[in-house]
């Protein structure tokens, strides 16, 4: 479905202060990532915050800023992915749920909004609006909701709606960045639900997250990532026990940091946690103190 | 149904208490605004009944400029003018103007007839041509027409209206001789029977000096409104969905960049005001501002603080409008909470 060769990605870092003028070092973001996706299945991409998700979705959708520089190749359905081609892709094919609430127009209606992101996917504007409130129903906003403005939406409610602008799309691949981020259990469940839906239909779900405990109910494969670069990817089933089928210690480490793992873990290495985490929590109570 | 009737009945009441509100502030800025100005007109000076008799002052004799100091009323304390004025204006009398030997309430509503043609003309041209320019050049940074638009707003802003409007005379008026170069009609014509085309004629040039001035204003801040709009999560959210940039900039941009707009447009009436006085000097154009000038220099204060006080109440007015009009573009922002 996409395939991403030897993809490295900088950005331009600026001296502070006078230093700006003149001193321009490169920092690099993504570091050599080479991966698979394949279709209909959930990928979760997993990583600490700074770990380069989100770039990596900006560069699969040919979102980043002018500055940036950008090595390697990426393949979606064996075609060659450049510039031009990501500009008549997206929307079409690929499909973007951002990590911000903010990114929902504060000025317009929320069903007009839909709409209009089923009209960038190429439908005629009746039958765009009847896909956005279809869509909005699919994902249980109400009359009232579909008519109100983002500012009166609650977080989950303005998650979805952001949900169902990427699936009205109808896009092959869905880039799903943080979608259960300020989510109560419930509304989670249900998002992360619909993400399975989707790729249950035949469609591509890379789900970024920095949670590997609510990815691995719904994700097939999991790829972890650490500043910039990929350390393991591995099937979810992988994900269990001890952590022995995974080869990297960091992924190992991050499985079994889990609260719930902390109980199944061999006798000396639980205690060593407990340990530690008995430490920390007196250090703060005398540093509180 | 009940619910309904009890929701108007809380918005008319939320209004009308809104209503009051503004009612009574702006009752206060134009009293402030009375006071200052006749203070200043105190201190200026230029002596009244000087500036009444002109070049016959040598011919008037001291006990003569006493009695024409009691007719006018100049010998009292400025307390009891001031106060008198007041009382005059509460029962509808604006004053009599002793430049003009008209009332003050005539002479502004001839003059502004002629001014409003010329400032909403201004106006209009300064808020639409300048916003569209601004979203234009912000709809895409460093475009040539970017560059091209913003070099000319940045000239324009620091031109000075008078200066330009001497030069517009200069070129268009003298040499290319396209347009008149005084008055609102042709000279030896009564103004009733000027025709509409004759009007227009007069105006061409008054007006696209003085909105030339508005129009770099609202470019820049539009452009840089826009600029800031095209680089936020919600734009690039809508690339994302594979709008163009025209579509990103037509559909989102262009209600974003609605408000600072119209906050200028509608704030920049009263330097449109200040910039007619100067225009109007130049193409001896006889509107509101000429009045101000000749009430300025001969020192008719009745009539000084009448356009002071009309110009106050019209430029309120004008951000009233601009306020009730944001909740209209920004759903956030409701008329109660200002």
């Amino acid at each position: 479905m996409l395939t991403i060769e030897q993809l490295s990605l900088r950005l331009p870092h600026y001296g502070t202060g006078y230093a700006a003028w003149w001193k321009r070092s490169w920092a690099t973001c993504l570091d050599n990532l080479s991966l698979h996706f394949l279709t209909g299945e959930v990928h979760a991409l997993v990583g600490a915050s700074g770990a380069g998700k989100s770039l990596l979705a900006y560069a699969i959708m040919g979102l980043l800023p002018a500055s940036a520089r950008l090595n390697g190749q990426l393949c979606y359905q064996g075609q060659l992915l450049d510039k031009r081609s990501q500009k008549t892709l997206r929307g079409r094919e690929l499909a973007l749920i951002p990590q911000s609430l903010n990114a929902l127009d504060p000025l317009v209606r929320t069903q007009r909004q839909v709409a209009w992101a089923a009209e960038r996917a190429g439908q005629s504007s009746g039958s765009a609006r009847q896909s956005a409130r279809q869509a909005l129903d699919h994902y249980r906003l109400d009359t009232r909701a579909q008519q109100a403005y983002a500012h009166e939406l609650s977080g989950g409610m303005a998650r979805r709606v952001l949900t169902a602008m990427a699936h009205v799309s109808q896009a092959q691949l869905v880039i799903a960045d943080e979608p259960t981020v300020g989510l109560d259990p419930h509304q989670r469940q249900r998002v992360l639900a619909a993400l399975r839906d989707l790729a249950d239909q035949g469609k591509t779900v890379i789900l970024i997250t920095h949670d590997l405990r609510h990815a691995l109910p719904i994700a097939d494969r999991v790829t972890i990532m650490r500043s910039g670069k990929l350390i393991e990817t591995a099937p979810a089933h992988a994900f269990q026990g001890t952590g022995r089928s995974l080869t990297n210690a960091y992924s190992q480490a991050l499985w079994l940091a889990l609260p719930d793992n902390a109980f199944t873990l061999p006798k000396p290495c639980a205690a060593s946690i407990a340990d530690k985490a008995a430490g920390i929590k007196a250090q703060q109570e005398i540093s509180v103190a | 149904m009940a619910l309904d009737v009890r929701l108007i009945n809380f918005i008319t009441q939320e209004l009308a208490q809104g209503i009051a509100k503004r009612l009574a502030r702006l009752t206060l800025v134009l009293l402030c605004v009375a006071l200052v100005s006749f203070g200043l007109m105190m201190a200026s000076p230029i002596d009244p009944i000087d500036a009444y008799l002109g070049p016959q002052m040598a011919q008037v004799s001291p006990e003569q400029r006493e009695l024409i100091a009691q007719r006018w009323g100049f010998d009292a304390p400025p307390v009891v003018q001031f106060s008198h004025w007041l009382r005059q204006l509460l029962s509808g009398d604006l004053g009599w103007s002793h430049v003009y030997n008209q009332p003050v309430s005539e002479v502004i509503g001839q003059r502004f007839q002629r001014s409003i043609a010329l400032l909403g003309g201004a106006w209009l041209l300064s808020a639409l041509l300048g916003f569209s320019l601004g979203v234009v050049a912000g709809a895409k940074e460093g475009s040539t027409l970017d560059k091209i638009i913003s070099t000319y707003a940045y000239i324009t802003a620091s031109t000075p209206a008078f200066w330009l409007a001497i030069l517009a005379v200069l070129l268009f008026s003298v040499f290319l001789g396209w347009t008149p170069t005084c008055c609102a009609g042709p000279t030896g014509i009564l103004s009733q029977q000027v025709s509409l085309a004759q009007r227009l004629h007069h105006l061409v040039l008054p007006i696209a000096t003085l909105a030339l001035l508005g129009i770099a204003n609202i470019t820049l801040h539009t452009r840089h409104r826009m600029l800031e709009f095209m680089r936020s999560e919600v734009a690039t959210h809508a690339f994302a969905q594979g709008a163009s940039r025209l579509d990103v900039a037509w559909r989102h941009g262009i209600r974003h960049a609605c408000l600072p707009a119209m906050t200028l447009a509608f704030a920049s009436l009263g330097e449109l005001f200040g910039g007619s006085i100067l225009i109007e000097q130049v193409f001896a154009y006889p509107g509101l501002g000429q009045a101000t000038v000749a009430a300025g220099l001969r020192s008719d204060i009745p009539l000084l603080l009448g356009i002071a006080l009309f110009t106050a109440l019209f430029v309120s007015i004008g951000n009233l409008m601009a306020d009730s009009l944001y909740g209209v573009i920004d759903p956030r922002i409701k008329l109660g909470d200002l």
